[in-house]
């Protein structure tokens, strides 16, 4: 069958520009007024402002990463303004919420899903949270469900202190440093011991501005015998120039405690996405992640869970597709540093009209991980002739008992397959999309529902107009 | 209504590097049961195949008429919606596609096969259980890690389901134990009770011919068809083999 025909992807759904006028709008470029700037306007204490300043010096130190995955040239620290903000104060009801930025989340979706499906919803637009709310019954169990900046001024302060950047320290890499020194917006999650969640909660972040960063962090406590499913989703519109998502996510999962962390990521294909995910698991806790990535120009993305008790597990369940113009690395890192610790991977990745996909793992086992347990499964389907897909596993074990698995497959849709599904009424188009869909069920089956058949259109999306 | 469903006029195609198929003619008229045989090689389902529109082949001359029109240059699913329909030797595995679903997406595509989603469920599950299929089949992916003979009681569901006006089968019959071919053999029956349509079996071997009312027989060798009779010819076929028709199947390969 002959090469693909190319056509961009229709994002109309996520392709909306809403107007900035009456932002506040920060210079672009970095300095240290601009960070003062931004922690008086949050009102921090002086330990969170120290932390920014001590994060800008690193940052500032630290080169750029030049010897790693796709390159991020493009991108012109000088040229992103780090913080902006509507006039809007967070609101706990959507009505409260301006128009046009109602606008935006209803039209993907997320006041309806919170009405039917969720324990309680975080919005944010550009750098600020516009909307926080948890349902009463889940509150009164003492769960908490803020923006971190409000739980700064409260009686988890100290709490978040403790915690706040140590997983993923300013030092890690350059751009953990950057959002050590602008983090803007985000979540911050504590769910007591014992406490169950029958439903999600869920944060979306929503970057309207042109040429600007999105910084928000992500703080999770999920204490002894909990149990939280936790979902996150970003979208933008395209823009010409560069836009950059440099999150922060930490994650500790107290003993026999269990966390799913599901995202669902459709960033705009002008946007540089170099965010960083941690979870640290103690004894007998499960961590899941399950990760979609479809947007993005350039992605830096490798959950890492560092699995500290004994006992502990965690399963990694991704897939990324990646079009034209993107470059997607993607992955996951799982420390195996205790007796007895189970970890599970399974990828698959797409690439298509000359999109690349790299799938990038690294499995440590240390010298007292006894009887660890690590299993590396990666499938890639390339569509057309012009993409690529690469694979590469690194791992390091230092003790004998443990056992680790790694496979990986590269394939292509066979010319037979096409037949027999056309043969049977299928146009050639759905036929790919068919095997497209099929390849991916297996991930699409551990989201919920709508973020299921939010992907299964993604993949729609990106299938129409590719005539093989 | 013609009297010629398919109708085939010195078709000649091949690969890219070699002609497989010299100078075909064949008619098939509505409601009739035809016997394509051959030794193995001899291009029997390379045949099966290009009236199916598979583009691994190219047509270089001749045409296919089906229904009174020529769908000479026409794709499979656009062949397939027309009523042609292939039953292939070893069916394509496709994972991450439940079979009910796709059965669902290959109906939806036909005005005619126009139900409800009630109506659906129950028309598949009457269909599976004339077949024999656990009705655990359907949730399953598209004959991933079936049998032989399981995947060939999926194509036999699908052909009871699209009720196609042509149904080829190529070498259905093939690597199948006996009680298996019952259920096919059953299939087929129920195929031509049901919509009266047209059968041509591809085989090169009598026994699935055994409980069919066999109304033409064509024999294939090198790429030619050299004989044509009545049911007659099979049991003489099932005798001699098909060396007394080589002779006169030496072409210019």
């Amino acid at each position: 069958m002959s090469a693909s025909n190319v056509s961009d992807v229709d994002r109309s759904l996520y392709d909306f520009v809403k107007p900035e006028e009456g932002y506040e709008r920060f210079a672009d470029g970095l300095t240290p007024d601009i960070v003062r700037a931004i922690s008086s306007k949050k009102d921090e204490p002086d330990w969170m402002l120290e932390l920014r300043l001590k994060s800008l010096d690193i940052y500032q130190d630290l080169r750029m990463p030049s010897n790693w995955g796709p390159s991020i040239e493009g991108l012109d620290m000088d040229h992103i303004s780090t913080y902006v903000t509507s006039k809007a104060k967070q609101a706990k009801n959507w009505d409260e919420v301006p128009t046009e930025i109602k606008d935006t989340f209803e039209k993907l979706g997320i006041p309806e899903a919170e009405r039917t499906s969720l324990a309680g919803v975080g919005a944010q637009y550009d750098s600020e949270l516009v909307y926080h709310n948890m349902r009463e019954e889940v509150a009164e169990q003492g769960v908490v469900y803020s923006g971190i900046e409000e739980a700064l001024h409260g009686p988890y302060e100290d709490m978040i202190r403790e915690h706040f950047m140590s997983l993923v320290p300013p030092t890690d890499h350059k751009f953990a440093a950057l959002h050590g020194a602008v983090w803007s917006g985000g979540s911050f999650v504590y769910v007591p011991e014992g406490v169950h969640l029958d439903f999600p909660l869920q944060s979306y972040f929503r970057l309207n501005a042109a040429g600007a960063g999105q910084f928000e962090h992500t703080l999770i406590i999920v204490e002894p015998g909990a149990d939280l499913h936790f979902i996150e989703g970003c979208s933008a519109p395209k823009y010409n120039v560069a836009n950059l998502h440099a999150g922060c996510v930490e994650l500790f999962v107290g003993k026999g405690a269990r966390l799913r962390y599901s995202t669902i990521e459709n960033w705009s294909k002008n946007m540089y996405n170099l965010n960083t995910k941690r979870a640290r698991v103690a004894e007998d806790g499960v961590m899941e992640w399950v990760s979609g990535s479809f947007g993005s120009h350039v992605s830096y993305l490798y959950p890492t869970t560092i699995l500290a008790g004994a006992r502990s597990s965690c399963e990694f369940t991704g897939i990324t597709f990646a079009g034209a113009t993107q470059n997607l690395d993607t992955g996951c890192k799982v420390v195996l540093a205790a007796p007895d610790t189970k970890a599970s991977v399974s990828t698959k990745s797409l690439s298509k009209s000359g999109g690349v996909s790299t799938f990038r793992s690294s499995v440590m086992v240390t010298r007292n991980a006894e009887r660890a347990r690590a299993s590396v499964s990666c499938q890639s389907l390339m569509l057309d002739d012009q993409s690529r897909s690469d694979t590469i596993p690194a791992m390091d074990v230092r003790c004998k008992s443990a056992s680790v698995g790694h496979e990986a497959t590269i394939g292509r849709i066979s010319d037979d397959t096409i037949l027999y599904l056309m043969s049977r009424g299928a146009t050639e188009q759905e036929a790919r999309t068919m095997v497209v869909n099929g390849f991916a069920n297996p991930i699409s089956k551990e989201l919920p529902l709508e973020y299921a058949v939010e992907m299964n259109n993604l993949i729609k999306l990106e299938m129409e107009g590719a005539i093989g | 209504m013609t009297d010629k469903l398919l109708d085939i006029a010195g078709l000649c195609a091949g690969t890219e590097d070699a002609t497989i198929l010299h100078d075909i003619d064949l008619t098939l008229a509505p409601g009739t049961t035809h016997v394509l045989m051959g030794p193995n090689g001899a291009g029997k389902s390379t045949l099966g195949h290009v009236i199916m529109g598979d583009p691994t082949y190219r047509t270089s001359a001749g045409t296919i008429s089906f229904d009174g029109a020529d769908v000479t240059a026409d794709t499979a699913d656009k062949r397939s919606l027309a009523g042609i329909f292939l039953s292939y030797q070893a069916p394509v595995e496709v994972p991450g596609v439940p079979l009910y679903s796709f059965l669902r997406t290959i109906a939806g595509k036909r005005p005619e096969l126009k139900m409800t989603s009630r109506q659906f469920r129950a028309r598949v599950g009457e269909l599976a259980q004339q077949l024999d299929m656990d009705s655990s089949y359907l949730t399953r992916e598209l004959n991933v890690g079936f049998s032989g003979g399981e995947k060939k009681k999926v194509e036999m569901l699908q052909l009871l389901l699209l009720q196609p006006k042509l149904a080829i089968l190529d070498e259905t019959d093939s690597g199948l134990d006996v009680d298996a071919l019952a259920v096919v053999s059953r299939g087929i029956e129920a195929y031509r009770a049901s919509c009266d349509g047209t059968l041509l079996v591809i085989t090169h071997n009598t026994r699935i011919l055994e409980r069919l009312d066999v109304d033409r027989t064509h024999v294939m060798v090198k790429g030619r068809l050299v004989a044509e009779g009545g049911a007659d010819l099979i049991p003489k076929i099932d005798r001699e083999g098909f060396e007394q028709f080589e002779q006169t199947g030496d072409g210019d390969r």
